[in-house]
């Protein structure tokens, strides 16, 4: 994976709460079996409301996403992630995300950063007043800065420290080999298996 | 040696170690079943043809097929094409790393949380995983079970381990005694109301109390099922004797001596007396009604005795833009009663109410009555076993008498992945999961109800309790 630390780009706001996945990306686009090119399904049936903000030229080529509170909720559906990378989103912000969105988000380099609700209104103001403000996102010091603006967000600290290394998970698991089979030697017999399947 | 008193997810928790995190990395924590289906696996299984990695434990994994698949014609190739292909991706997945699977056709093939359950996979003091946030529902059984991305489906196919950050522990109290007509959904419902969304959010909810413990395994899955519409990693009830009866016959139940330790292992699966919950929350079913949702999220849900909540009525400005924002898309005003909104379509069905308690539920109610004019009413089994169950009991023909259309078992109208879908505008009563705006399709409403209030909405043609067709 590739090392997240700094970008420099425009904001979006999207001053909606409650955005559920089924509206980051609707069901139909999760029929495809390749991991990119889920952009054209990014908020797709409320795109076609020529009022929405992802329509909204001044706020073309954003890679931050400013979102209302409880971002991300519903399906565990990672194509959310993948549509909002893929539009060209770096970072997305809110005052809350659902556990799994969040989880989702730091294996893919996307940074969900948490911030207050007075923090939300106030880069909303920012990115209104002036949709060109150039956002810096800054990982290593979990500091948004625009204008004179310099907002702190929250990030566990697992997921900045994998993100900036560009560490992959599987990988690091894998370093515990000897832990995970001395776990598994000492399983209870009782516990289920699959093979040989029966009730077939 | 005193030991912390510990609620039963963090007994869970320990039990699951591998790996204590340090300086803020997560815990590592194994797997003890991984449950895959077509929608979410796909590119886990590239990442590990990539990576040039194996399956761990194909003995601790189990496919089946249930977003795509159609519910009528089912010995036909599969109509849409994108769908064939995820389907058929999924199938060559499971073959090429030799991954049992129960595919369209099969008896054991369902929803994923149907089948699980069915085949006694699903039982108490296991960790449960899959690519799928209802995954909350295996809860029920007193295992730890978590929807989870494709990238960590990835990393439980190669590894049979999640690295995972501690969660909190909320107890969702419900003593009393539900009265007739009034089920496990509707006591979720209102639990989600109550908590909102987002209230369970970092926490694993423990359902107690008299009126849970008085549930079948089939209520307390609905209301698992449901932890992750509160936002929460999981739900989960402590086994107790209903709980080993229904597992004692099922085909992957540990047999003789496995069974005794099993026995004496799950007894300790308990909240201890003294331990300590992050949170509480209490709910009184003795006066618990109906409770349906008016909105575009379940946490807008009402008693159906009530009427739609006035938007002004929320405090908080982001609730009242919801609701008014919900209101708009469901063309719905503010002081309408529940139960004067009419609907088009009844949908029973999903991995929150499509098992065998729910369709003899609604069987029980419109056997011998007449359908509304203008009703569409779906009937789509969890699993293909429920379905052979519910046609051995006849259930299947008081659903056709009624006029009703009987299907093979999907996910299907729930989030209408497959042709199952309401049309731009359309109404329903559903007793599936999620009434996002889109959800069952785009433009389409959705107001979700139980089985029984399915059922009784089905006759009168609007949102209805059982007790109406009794005046």
């Amino acid at each position: 994976m590739e090392k997240v630390t700094q970008f420099t780009g425009t904001g979006m706001p999207l001053k909606i709460s409650n955005v559920d996945t089924d509206q980051i990306i609707p069901a139909v686009f999760l029929k495809r079996i390749t991991k990119t090119g889920f952009e054209d399904g990014l908020f797709a049936n409320w795109r076609q409301n020529p009022d929405f903000v992802l329509n909204n030229p001044s706020f073309q080529g954003a890679e931050v996403l400013v979102a209302g509170s409880d971002f991300g909720t519903g399906s565990s559906r990672e194509h959310a992630v993948w549509a909002l990378r893929d539009y060209g989103f770096k970072a997305v912000f809110s005052s809350k995300f659902a556990d799994i969105f969040l989880g989702n988000s730091g294996k893919q380099g996307l940074i969900a950063g948490v911030i207050t609700d007075a923090d939300t209104e106030t880069l909303w103001e920012q990115i209104d007043a002036d949709p060109a403000a150039k956002i810096t996102v800054d990982l290593p010091s979990q500091e948004i800065r625009v204008n004179d603006v310099v907002i702190r967000f929250g990030i566990d600290e697992y997921t900045k420290w994998r993100l900036t290394e560009g560490l992959d998970d599987i990988g690091i698991t894998l370093q515990s080999e000897d832990a995970i089979a001395a776990y598994e030697a000492k399983r209870e017999s009782w516990k289920p298996k699959t093979l040989p399947a029966k009730g077939v | 040696m005193s030991s912390k008193p510990l609620t039963l997810a963090e007994k869970l928790w320990r039990d699951h170690l591998v790996l204590k995190g340090e300086n803020g990395a997560p815990d590592l924590l194994y797997i003890d079943l991984h449950l895959i289906h077509e929608v979410t696996s796909p590119q886990a299984f590239d990442g590990l043809r990539l990576a040039g990695r194996d399956v761990r434990r194909r003995d601790l994994t189990i496919a089946t097929e249930d977003h795509n698949t159609p519910t009528q014609d089912i010995h036909l190739p599969i109509v849409d094409a994108t769908s064939r292909a995820q389907v058929q991706a999924l199938r060559d997945n499971t073959r090429e790393f030799d991954i049992r699977i129960h595919s369209l056709g099969d008896k054991n093939q369902g929803i994923v949380h149907v089948v699980g359950p069915q085949l006694g996979l699903t039982m108490p003091g296991l960790t449960v995983v899959c690519g799928d946030s209802h995954t909350s529902t295996h809860g029920a059984f007193g295992a730890l079970a978590m929807g989870i991305g494709t990238s960590e489906v990835e990393h439980v196919l190669a590894t049979q381990t999640l690295p995972l950050q501690r969660f909190k522990t909320m107890a969702i109290n419900v003593e009393g005694t539900l009265r007739k007509g009034v089920s496990a959904k509707d006591i979720i419902l209102a639990v989600i109301s109550k908590i909102s969304t987002g209230g369970g959010q970092g926490y694993v909810l423990e359902y107690r109390g008299s009126a849970i413990r008085a549930l079948s395994m089939e209520g307390r899955m609905t209301i698992c099922n449901m932890s992750i519409e509160a936002g929460a990693r999981a739900g989960i009830i402590a086994p107790d004797q209903i709980t080993f009866d229904y597992l004692k016959d099922k085909p992957h139940a540990p047999q003789g001596a496995d069974w005794d330790q099993a026995l004496k292992d799950w007894s300790e699966l308990t909240t201890d007396h003294d331990a300590v919950f992050d949170a509480e929350v209490f709910i009184d079913a003795d006066t618990l009604d109906p409770f349906v949702t008016w909105g575009t999220n379940p946490g807008q849900g009402v008693s159906l005795m009530d009427s739609i909540p006035d938007p002004d009525s929320f405090d908080d400005p982001s609730q009242k833009a919801a609701a008014i924002k919900a209101l708009a898309y469901m063309d719905l005003k503010a002081g309408t009663k529940m139960k004067d909104i009419a609907v088009d379509t009844v949908f029973l069905g999903s991995c929150t109410n499509a098992r065998i308690e729910d369709l003899r539920a609604a069987a029980d109610i419109i056997r011998g009555q007449v359908m509304a004019p203008g009703i569409r009413m779906m009937v789509v089994p969890g699993s293909q076993k429920v379905r052979l169950q519910a046609e051995e009991e006849g259930l299947d023909k008081v659903f056709v008498d009624f006029g009703a259309d009987w299907r093979f078992a999907g996910c299907s109208m729930c989030l209408g992945m497959n042709p199952d879908q309401l049309a731009p505008g359309e109404r329903a009563a559903s007793t599936s999961n999620r009434n996002f705006e889109g959800r069952q399709g785009k433009g389409a409403r959705t107001h979700l109800v139980s089985p029984m209030v399915a059922a009784a909405t089905a006759i009168r043609g609007t949102l209805s309790a059982p007790s109406d067709l009794e005046q």
